[in-house]
């Protein structure tokens, strides 16, 4: 079995890597025939669970590059589809480092959910992050490449963490292996770890990089990026940390963060950012619960939130695509030009906020129910709340301040407003379908469940009376508040503050203080440094000239003084006293060669 | 057809009004007649008629009412904050 392993991760990037070579017309096929591989591949995985793809590294490590159970079995299978989802809706795409940055996203994805150990879960980890970072830096808008950079230091920071915390382990147990950690006997490198991954799943106060990066990101670049990390994230923290009860108290503070912050935003994309916050926070609070209802909720919510959220971000990018505006304040009353977007954005909405028939009632409550089976009451009442909040934001704000209400764009705004390319059109069609279908017909979704033996039945009447109370009661609600939760011009600050700030106020105490103490010290160096220097110098100069060279210069001016006086004793100009001189001398060399 | 569709319904807003109001209050009367609250998971679900109704406008109010103040309490802020 192990020979007949392909990692679906290396389907997309050989396939990344040939695209370049790939011209029209057959590109679109190839861009359509590499995911659906991919996703055949994972399907073919799923058949075959085990551990494949065992490599002994350098004598003493063991690589896992693809452990495939019940847990990385449903995460798969939801990446590779939504790989399929995303490539056709950025088809009309042409430039191809778009695609490869993409593939290579989804690849690290997929890795880090087939990876065995920490070694390989790293590689892919980085991946992830190194790849997804250009889809940012494509976008050409302004404050993207801010963005990108904010987005790569804060998870190269995140991945630091990871690296410490696994390397910690590995040189306290000797263990690589990535399996769930103890949490009676929590060590230094298990915060670590949770941090490393918790960063990834945007948890506070390691959050604010979602909303920032997703914002800036391409039309296309930010379909795929909803979908991965923050998912992956949810994975690992499931694999590895599962009933951490501090799990419970950050997924519902992450909750409630995430939905205040959406109720205030005026970017379309932000806001659906500060949505994913929030919905991962009943995914951590799902993990932190860790029953067997409470981790199948939590994988059903990721699949289903996969699903409508890439929905809402497609919608909310074809907006951006045809109308060239993101803001609440340059938009509204489309409905007319953009029906079928409205459509589509409204199908993601109501499967967010849990209509029945539609896949947010079957995975949602899931999690809730589990939360007051374990007696967590105020778990439970509290995640209810941001259920209304969603309703509230993703359902109602969102289509009414862009296709409803006041009209707030400009003439030339309104007049580019269309619906968007085929393809993207076929991607909402795929993903809004998706969406009825988790709802509607239970098996599909409810057999992947890592336990498929826990009994769960969302139909029950008292569910579908709790939820209707709660949709047409925020309806009515809203009718009456919705004027405050209009559209205005501004921007809500947020943990990133620090490090935007931080990073200014670094650069200002290098341009004030720093800058003076160099400055002064500078001149202290002119006035003390400089003038000591010199007068050192001089006096060795003087030291040099008097002294060493004196002595020097005195014992050549006395041997040529000497010379001069033999010279002047011994060559008087008389022949034969020189004559006399020299045999003399040759002479006494001569004898005194023999004698000696 | 969607364009349609909704003209269609904002001509008549009223009705849609009262239609929407009248299924509301219908599904309400079901709610607290004909449910089993068996399944319900607190005492209060239980025996408070149409709690989720109430639940949810309190959630409602609290929510924006929070998010108006800790909006103004500077939160909300110029748009070009980070440019200077």
């Amino acid at each position: 079995m192990t020979t007949s392993f392909i990692h679906p991760a290396l389907i997309l990037i050989f396939g990344a890597l040939l695209l370049p070579c790939i011209k029209e017309p057959f590109r679109k096929f190839y861009l359509c025939g590499v995911p659906l591989l991919t996703f055949v591949d994972v399907l073919y995985l799923n058949w075959h669970p085990g551990v494949h793809g065992v490599i002994l590294f350098m004598g003493d490590w063991t690589l896992t590059f693809g452990r495939v159970d019940k847990l990385s079995m449903i995460f798969g299978f939801i990446m590779a589809l939504m790989a399929i989802i995303g490539t056709i809706y950025g088809l009309h795409v042409r430039d191809n480092w778009q695609h490869i940055a993409a593939w290579f996203y989804v690849a690290g994805s997929l890795g880090v959910i087939y990876s065995g150990d920490y070694l390989v879960l790293f590689l892919f980890w980085e991946i992830m992050a190194f790849a997804s970072t250009f889809l940012i830096w494509f976008n050409k808008d302004q404050g993207a490449l801010a963005a990108g950079y904010r987005y790569l230091l804060v998870h190269t920071f995140g991945g630091v963490l990871l690296l410490l915390g696994f390397v910690l382990r590995y040189q306290a147990t000797g263990d690589l292996s990535f399996i769930q950690l103890d949490e009676q006997n929590t060590q230094f490198f298990t915060w670590l770890i949770m941090a490393g991954l918790m960063l990834n799943a945007a948890v506070p106060p390691l959050h604010s990089w979602l909303p920032d990066a997703y914002s800036k990101a391409t039309v296309t670049g930010a379909v795929f990026m909803c979908a991965f990390t923050t998912k992956t994230a949810v994975y690992t923290l499931a694999r590895a940390f599962a009933g951490f009860d501090i799990l419970i108290v950050l997924g519902v503070i992450m909750a409630i963060y995430g939905i205040v912050y959406a109720m205030m935003e005026n970017d379309i994309r932000k806001l659906l950012g500060w949505e994913i916050v929030s919905q991962v926070g009943y995914m951590v609070a799902g993990v932190g619960i860790g029953t067997a209802l409470a981790i199948n909720g939590t994988c059903a919510h990721a699949f289903a939130h996969i699903l409508y959220k890439g929905l809402l971000f497609m919608a909310a990018g074809a907006i951006i695509h045809s109308t060239g505006k993101c803001k609440f304040t340059d938009l509204g009353g489309l409905y007319r030009k953009m029906p079928t977007t409205l459509f589509f954005m409204v199908i993601g909405g109501i499967s967010v906020s849990a209509f029945p028939f539609f896949s947010g009632f079957v995975s949602k409550s899931m999690i809730i129910s589990a939360s007051f089976e374990s007696h967590l009451l105020v778990v439970g009442f509290l995640l209810t709340l941001v259920s209304i909040g969603t309703f509230l934001v993703a359902g109602l704000r969102l289509p009414y301040l862009i296709f409803f209400g006041e009209n707030r764009c400009s003439e030339e705004t309104f007049a580019q407003a269309a619906d968007p390319p085929w393809n993207m059109h076929m991607a909402m069609a795929a993903a809004a379908f998706l969406c009825l279908l988790v709802g509607s017909y239970l098996p599909f979704l409810y057999t992947m469940l890592p336990y498929p033996e826990v009994a769960y039945h969302p139909y029950g009447s008292y569910h579908l009376s709790e939820t209707l109370q709660i949709l047409a009661f925020t309806a009515l609600a809203f009718i009456f508040l919705k004027d405050k939760l209009g559209a205005r011009p501004t921007i809500s600050l947020d943990l990133d503050w620090f490090y935007r700030l931080g990073g200014r106020g670094i650069l200002w105490l290098a341009q004030n203080p720093i800058q003076w103490l160099d400055t002064a010290w500078g001149m202290a160096y002119r006035v003390v440094g400089l003038y000591s220097l010199m007068v050192t110098a001089k006096f060795w100069s003087w030291f040099d000239w008097h002294g060493i060279d004196g002595v020097v210069d005195g014992s050549a001016r006395s041997v040529q003084d000497l010379g001069h006086r033999i010279t002047v004793v011994l060559q008087k100009g008389q022949i034969q006293q020189t004559l006399y001189f020299s045999v003399t001398f040759a002479a006494v060399l001569l004898i005194s060669y023999v004698c000696l | 057809m969607i364009v349609n569709l909704i003209d269609y319904l904002k001509e008549r807003l009223q009705t849609v009004k009262a239609l929407g109001a009248i299924a509301a209050a219908v599904m309400l009367i079901w709610t607290v007649v004909g449910v089993d609250t068996h399944h319900a998971h607190t005492w209060m679900e239980a025996h408070i008629p149409g709690f989720w109704a109430i639940f949810t406008l309190l959630s409602c109010v609290v929510l924006v009412s929070f998010v108006r103040w800790l909006g103004k309490s500077g939160i909300m802020t110029r748009e070009d904050y980070y440019d200077d």
